[in-house]
């Protein structure tokens, strides 16, 4: 129970206050700067060599102002702001009208969480595994060529890695589609899944080696410190061999802070999937962030955001609370 | 030239210290002067169209980098988008250091409610993902966007951070022996952070304020992909932008795609691999064993001329 008291529910006030303190960021920005979204939208009417005689255009802007949520005093919009992020709402899209903005986010929500909750276990099983070994083995040629491997990759961005192997993959080799997330409709098929991923396989990549980069290196330098910790060398002097040691002693102890990591790297991850999406034409929220940039529609860049915070401070806060269940120290406090 | 001598030596022991550090000081110094130094001898201003002849492979003789389909040279508008994308870094990283620094500083020193709400908002921005309110941020300012306004946006986005760095910084070192010595001895606050703090504090700013930048750098790229960096004027970020509008990778220009991509991986590793060489030069316990290593040479070496 005092688990519960002292882990569990700091948490989750802290998960509160985050989604919070984000959707009132969010607010606040956009209304610090001197633009006005509806101003903007009129301008780009007009920019297509639509007319309006004032009297319309008076009207028009005063159904966009309710349409942007843009109508009262600025508390009566905070709090109408509020009320919409809750239930859901925030209006129609202006680019695909009169689709609401949630709709659009919500079918594009699976495909990113899928491409981002597959890249991110694969770099992270397979970096901090590789990481932990080249670790173990610091002084070995191989694991001196995988740390310039990782030192190589990590601080590329997102952008930079996808334009990479998209380079590279289709136009060189050309292997693997240039966009798209499927060319089959949704379905429980082996031939699905087979193409699902045949798809998945170059945007995961572009995050896979980034982020294998990371833990790989994080990975690393953890392990080269646990392997001088008393009970290895207790280990070793027992003499157990060299996997269980390895294995069960060195990497187990060591991949605790990388769990930690993950839950604080969420944030970045995400950001670094919606670039890939966008980068590969991948139908997920990057893509649609994309889309609403371009089309200057406020709505749906809106949606996005608040989807955005709360998804990932969502993710961080399960992550968190798993952690008593692989950490026992803090089940035993 | 006596006077000299002592910080050359150190700057002979750092540069040496080991092979990446080398390698990144002769990257990084050769950034810096590709982009405030050659980006001066442009002959014509890089950024504006039809200054060269179209799609031009490189070549030895005029264009090294060959030219762009809107009749840009590649090389000297290179040299002019590095010194953009670094002075952008920079302000994104300076400013974002520093204010997280401070209120790390006021929350490890003040504790209590101060400490809580300022270490909430924090983590709050370290949670938040960053590039969607980047992006909805450079939309409203798109118009007016400049290199210092973008590096104030990106700083405004990541400065969570530093603020738990410093903070636990702080309660570790205001704990330490030699701080209530410090006190003890009449030394006043500021005097304790300038003297005491400074070296213990040095090596994680030298270090986060190198690896700042690139995260700037990349940042600056990735908006331009979604055409919300300044545009007109000439970045890494902008280069890749048109490179991609214009098909170059299609069209087979790949000296125009490859010059901006190359160039930001060249950056990154080199200003990532500088930042963990001096984080682990700087670092107390490296620069101890150094001192004793160094001692030992100097014994050796006095020993041997006295044979």
């Amino acid at each position: 129970m005092r688990v519960i008291r002292e882990y569990v529910i700091p948490r989750i006030i802290t998960y509160v206050a985050v989604i919070f303190i984000g959707i009132t960021v969010s607010f606040v920005l956009p209304r610090l700067t001197p633009l006005d979204p509806v101003i903007l939208a009129i301008n780009r009417f007009s920019e297509y060599g639509q007319y309006y005689d004032p009297e319309s255009l008076e009207l028009m802007i005063e159904s966009m102002k309710e349409l942007y949520g843009l109508k009262g005093s600025l508390l009566e919009q905070y709090v109408n702001f509020l009320r919409r992020a809750i239930t859901g709402d925030f209006g129609p899209s202006l680019a695909y009208f009169p689709i609401p903005a949630t709709d659009l986010v919500s079918r594009a929500l699976p495909w990113t969480i899928s491409l981002l909750s597959l890249s991110t276990i694969v770099s992270w099983l397979v970096g901090n595994f590789i990481g932990g070994v080249a670790g173990y083995f610091g002084g070995r040629r191989w694991a001196k060529a995988l740390s310039v491997f990782a030192t190589v990759v990590y601080p590329t961005p997102y952008y930079i890695m996808a334009l990479l192997l998209m380079a590279v993959l289709t136009y060189v080799i050309p292997i693997f589609p240039t966009y798209g997330a499927t060319s089959l409709d949704p379905a429980f098929t082996l031939e699905f899944i087979a193409d699902y991923l045949y798809h998945a396989t170059l945007p995961s990549l572009s995050l896979v080696v980034v982020g294998y980069g990371w833990w790989f290196l994080s990975m690393r330098n953890i392990v080269s410190h646990t392997k001088q910790e008393e009970y290895v060398e207790y280990g070793q002097i027992m003499g157990l061999p060299k996997r269980t040691i390895l294995l069960k002693y060195v990497i187990r102890n060591s991949l605790l802070p990388q769990i930690t990591g993950l839950s604080v790297a969420l944030g970045g991850i995400f950001s670094g999937s919606m670039i890939t999406e966008a980068v590969f034409s991948y139908p997920g929220l990057g893509y649609v962030l994309l889309t609403s940039v371009t089309n200057g529609d406020f709505n749906l860049m809106m949606a996005i955001v608040t989807y955005s915070i709360i998804a990932v401070s969502s993710a961080t806060v399960l992550l968190d609370l798993l952690y008593p269940l692989i950490d026992p120290r803090i089940r035993y406090k | 030239m006596a006077a000299l001598r002592r910080p050359l030596s150190r700057l002979a022991v750092f540069l040496t210290h080991g092979i990446g550090i080398t390698i990144s000081v002769i990257m990084v110094i050769s950034i810096l002067l590709l982009g405030f130094v050659v980006s001066n001898f442009a002959p014509f201003d890089p950024r504006r169209w039809n200054t060269a002849p179209k799609d031009q492979p490189p070549s030895t003789d005029k264009f090294i980098f060959g030219t762009t389909s809107i009749g840009q040279d590649v090389f000297w508008l290179l040299t002019y988008s590095i010194r953009n994308s670094i002075i952008l870094g920079v302000v994104g990283s300076v400013v974002g250091l520093a204010i997280g620094g401070v209120l790390g500083l006021v929350a490890g020193y003040k504790g209590g409610m101060t400490e809580k709400i300022i270490l909430t908002l924090g983590d709050t921005f370290i949670v938040l993902p960053g590039l969607p309110m980047l992006i909805l941020l450079s939309t409203m300012v798109k118009k007016q966007l400049n290199m210092f306004l973008l590096g104030f946006i990106i700083a405004a986005l990541t400065w969570g951070m530093p603020v738990r760095n410093v903070r636990s910084m702080v309660l570790s070192l205001r704990e330490r022996e030699f701080t209530h010595t410090a006190v003890f001895s009449g030394f006043n606050t500021l005097n304790i952070i300038a003297s005491e703090y400074t070296p213990h504090i040095l090596p994680w700013v030298a270090a986060s304020f190198i690896s700042r930048i690139n995260m700037a750098i990349g940042m600056e790229v990735t908006l331009a992909i979604f055409g919300l960096s300044s545009l007109a004027e000439g970045t890494l970020g902008t280069m890749i932008y048109w490179a991609l509008q214009y098909n170059a990778m299609l069209r087979g220009l790949w000296w125009w795609i490859f010059a901006p991509v190359g160039m930001v991986v060249f950056i990154v590793l080199g200003f990532y691999m500088l930042s963990g060489g001096v984080a682990e030069y700087l670092n107390p316990r490296t620069r101890l064993y150094r001192i004793a290593t160094e001692e030992t040479k100097e014994i050796e070496s006095v020993d041997r001329s006295i044979e």
